[in-house]
């Protein structure tokens, strides 16, 4: 049963509550936050800043998804980062590579870039599982040492090439490409949209409608009970993450296949982070996500149209902080709310409309 | 968190915690001088490098500090990333105005504002200890660089620096500094490696660097030896048990946490105001925090073990910098000793696997030294990272991890 109240006022309570903190700090700054607003909203209508943030949405949505399968098992793959850029540096290089006909080249790709992100998400998954290291700190040294690997994968002593001034893997060729979806006027969405929309089915089925689903989310919630219900946690924790990472080592197909068809070393970074706060958004749940990383790609986009009106456009940051923050208390405000209201709607049913005492259960 | 093996809390402790540290010490610096002996690599033990270790340990240490208390209160602290950001920045507005002692206050101060935040949503909310962390390490950034096109753009020119303030006078324990020198340049075995990392840690010493020494000792006679300490550290024990007992377990995990935020601003303004650091500058934190995190994890959340964790990183920070892909190289050697000490110590202690383990780990660490001439430079800076997950991966089967922690407690409810 969905409870929508509980479902969508508290993302709204932090949007709001985001938006009110931010106009405290345009004030104090001198900027006037309804014309700071008003960009915002404007520029979704110029040129092509809404495909482009749809565009951005979609890598958003991939990293929110490979968040949310972690936390579906308490695994906090906060590797993101680095499973993302580690697999796509593989792909990119295996992908420049490989002489394959169309489709085959693009699946080739694919799978190449799933099986490295899970191949960076081995470490940690297995350090936990049977050695008990928390698995927040590994993968974020590995999130750094992921900007060794890049480099050193990029260096024209290794794999890389130099375009011009920057370095960057062999360009793929076009038959490993995915066409994009053209819009005219407002630009070309990626293709990867239909791809990214059936890995959301793909989340939803798995989690609601298969065994495996099941036994991870009650593993999830209770290690003990599901070990008496003869689920192995070791196993599970070990699947979230590698299954976690797989996902990941999509995140930056979109832009590699669909726009840059090369990684650089100047390819942009952070895709990882944010989806922990988009899964966070959007409360583990494929339509919430899609929400979650359509807000953040639009607050991304705003700061460009900020800077050029003059506001600083760390306010974008700062109102994404706020809001990952204040979503989860709205999330805890709303629950309290709720349990208080039952209660008291209970204990009015259960005594014709008079309080229970207290020694029924009543409050003091 | 998993389970502690319960086997580590039954076997016997004979040896006492300090003497261990000691003997633990003795074991690294015999590691060291074999090491920087056999491979002809003077700087594993010089005085340059245990200076520049000093320097880059430091804020590793805070941060550490920092997330003892947390996690002695209950409270997972991910966060002291984003807090120690916010004390870059406050240290380097406090030394730009008032000097270097204000910008330290003002670094603190930063640190604990963003530990009073994690507070709120931890404890008066409930919210998930690395949700609450995640967002505080966003928050930090984005208020520190915001901060800073406010403030600094207009003096510097450029929103991602601070204007250069004011640094730490350092001092020199002169005779015994000279001395230590002397004995270093005859390089004779082992005499001169310990002169060496002595050497570097009495001369040019800051007084936050001595602060942040006495900071270690400090901690434990707080959390260990007073009424507070052990209130402090039954909330993250068992705060049903606390609560019942009459301790008020939301002000002590409050006191905590404010001070962990304000030992990660220390750290961070200890990247600020030290000799040889940069001023405030956009991502210098660095993932600092983290590692503050495993040194405490790695130092089995006792003050004493900090230190060393603390040192550890602060070492492979340093080596790395100083030496390069040849040290780092040497480095991989000395971790072979290392392992052939422990593998000895497993045997004895009749660990098979263990001992197997780390016969394993001794040969593919011989392989690289042997087949290689020189490391590729992009991932020499990494040097840390790697340690951490080795060492991690070594040392986190013996942990005894605070019981409560990372839960969720509300007054008045069972958990």
């Amino acid at each position: 049963m969905i409870n929508w109240r509980t479902a969508l006022l508290p993302p709204a309570l932090a949007i709001v509550f985001a938006m009110l903190l931010s106009s405290v700090a345009l004030l104090i700054s001198g900027a006037s936050p309804l014309e700071a607003f008003a960009t915002m909203g404007a520029q979704l209508f110029e040129g092509n800043t809404a495909v482009s943030t749809v565009n951005l949405g979609i890598v958003y949505y991939l990293a929110g998804l490979a968040a949310a399968i972690g936390f579906q098992m308490n695994v906090f793959n906060i590797g993101v980062e680095g499973q993302y850029r580690f697999a796509a540096v593989v792909a990119a290089i295996v992908g420049g590579w490989m002489q394959l006909p169309p489709v085959l080249h693009v699946i080739a790709i694919l799978l190449v870039a799933m099986f490295s992100g899970a191949l960076y998400a081995l470490l940690p998954a297995l350090l936990k599982v049977y050695r008990g290291v928390s698995e927040v700190i590994t993968t974020i040294m590995l999130n750094s040492i992921v900007f060794g690997i890049v480099a050193f994968l990029i260096n024209p002593e290794q794999f890389g090439v130099l375009h011009g001034n920057n370095l960057s893997t062999v360009e793929i060729a076009p038959s490993g490409r995915i066409p994009g979806i053209p819009l005219g006027e407002a630009g070309t969405l990626f293709g990867f949209v239909v791809i990214a929309g059936a890995l959301g089915y793909g989340y939803w089925f798995m989690l609601n409608r298969t065994r495996f689903g099941f036994e991870l989310k009650a593993s999830g919630e209770s290690k003990t009970a599901a070990a008496a219900g003869g689920v192995s946690a070791r196993k599970m924790t070990l699947a979230a993450m590698l299954l976690s990472g797989a996902v990941a080592g999509l995140v930056a197909m979109p832009e590699l296949l669909g726009r840059d068809y090369v990684y650089a070393m100047t390819a942009t970074q952070g895709y990882g982070f944010t989806g922990l706060a988009v899964a966070l958004l959007g409360r583990n749940h494929p339509a919430g996500i899609a929400f979650g990383a359509l807000l953040w790609a639009f607050l991304d986009r705003s700061a460009v149209s900020l800077e050029s009106i003059g506001i600083p456009s760390e306010i974008a940051t700062i109102m994404q902080g706020t809001i990952v923050l204040s979503v989860v208390v709205a999330y805890e405000i709303v629950r309290r709310a709720d349990l208080a209201a039952e209660q008291r709607r209970v204990g009015r049913a259960g005594r014709n409309g008079q309080p229970a005492n207290v020694a029924e259960g009543g409050a003091v | 968190m998993e389970k502690p093996d319960p086997t580590a809390t039954t076997s016997k402790r004979r040896v006492p915690g300090w003497a261990r540290g000691a003997l633990w010490a003795v074991v690294a610096i015999g590691v060291l001088s074999t090491a920087s002996y056999l491979t002809d690599m003077p700087i594993l033990t010089s005085s340059g490098t245990s200076q520049t270790a000093l320097r880059l340990g430091l804020p590793i240490l805070l941060a550490a500090l920092g997330g003892l208390w947390a996690e002695r209160a209950g409270v997972m602290n991910i966060g002291l990333e984003g807090m120690m950001i916010l004390g870059t920045w406050g240290s380097a507005w406090g030394a730009y105005h008032g000097g270097v002692w204000v910008g330290l206050a003002a670094g603190i101060l930063f640190g604990l504002l963003g530990g009073l935040l994690h507070a709120v949503a931890v404890v008066t909310f409930n919210v998930n200890h690395i949700v609450s962390g995640v967002a505080i390490n966003l928050l930090g950034l984005g208020v520190a660089k915001y901060l800073a096109n406010l403030v600094f753009e207009p003096i510097s020119g450029n929103p991602r620096e601070s204007p250069s303030v004011e640094k730490f006078d350092t001092y020199s324990a002169t005779f015994l500094s000279d001395w230590l020198a002397v004995l270093e340049d005859e390089q004779r075995v082992v005499l001169s490696d310990v002169a060496g990392l002595l050497r570097g840690l009495v001369t040019h010493i800051s007084p936050l660097a001595m602060i942040a020494l006495l900071l270690v000792p400090a901690s434990y006679f707080v959390l260990w030896r007073t009424r507070f300490g052990l209130r402090l550290r039954s909330c993250g024990e068992s705060p049903v048990a606390a609560e019942s007992l009459g301790v008020n377990v939301y002000l002590h995990k409050y006191i905590a946490v404010a001070a962990s935020g304000g030992f990660a601003g220390m750290g961070g303004a200890s990247l600020v105001l030290l000799q040889g650091g940069a001023d405030y500058l956009e991502n210098q934190v660095n993932g600092r925090g983290y590692i503050g995190l495993a040194a405490m994890i790695f130092g089995n959340y006792r003050p004493g073990g900090l230190l060393g964790g603390a040192a550890l990183f602060g070492y492979a920070d340093g080596l790395q910098l100083s030496g390069g892909g040849a040290a780092v190289l040497a480095l991989c050697y000395g971790a072979v000793l290392l392992l052939a000490v422990i593998v000895i110590l497993q045997l004895i202690r009749r660990h098979w696997w263990a001992a197997a383990g780390g016969v394993a780990g001794a040969v593919v660490l011989y392989w690289i030294y042997w087949t290689n001439d020189e490391l590729p430079s992009d991932l020499i800076p990494y040097t840390p990272h790697f340690v951490t997950i080795v060492v991690l991966a070594v040392a986190a089967q013996r942990l005894r991890v605070p019981k409560a922690i990372g839960k969720q407690y509300r007054r008045g409810e069972d958990s």
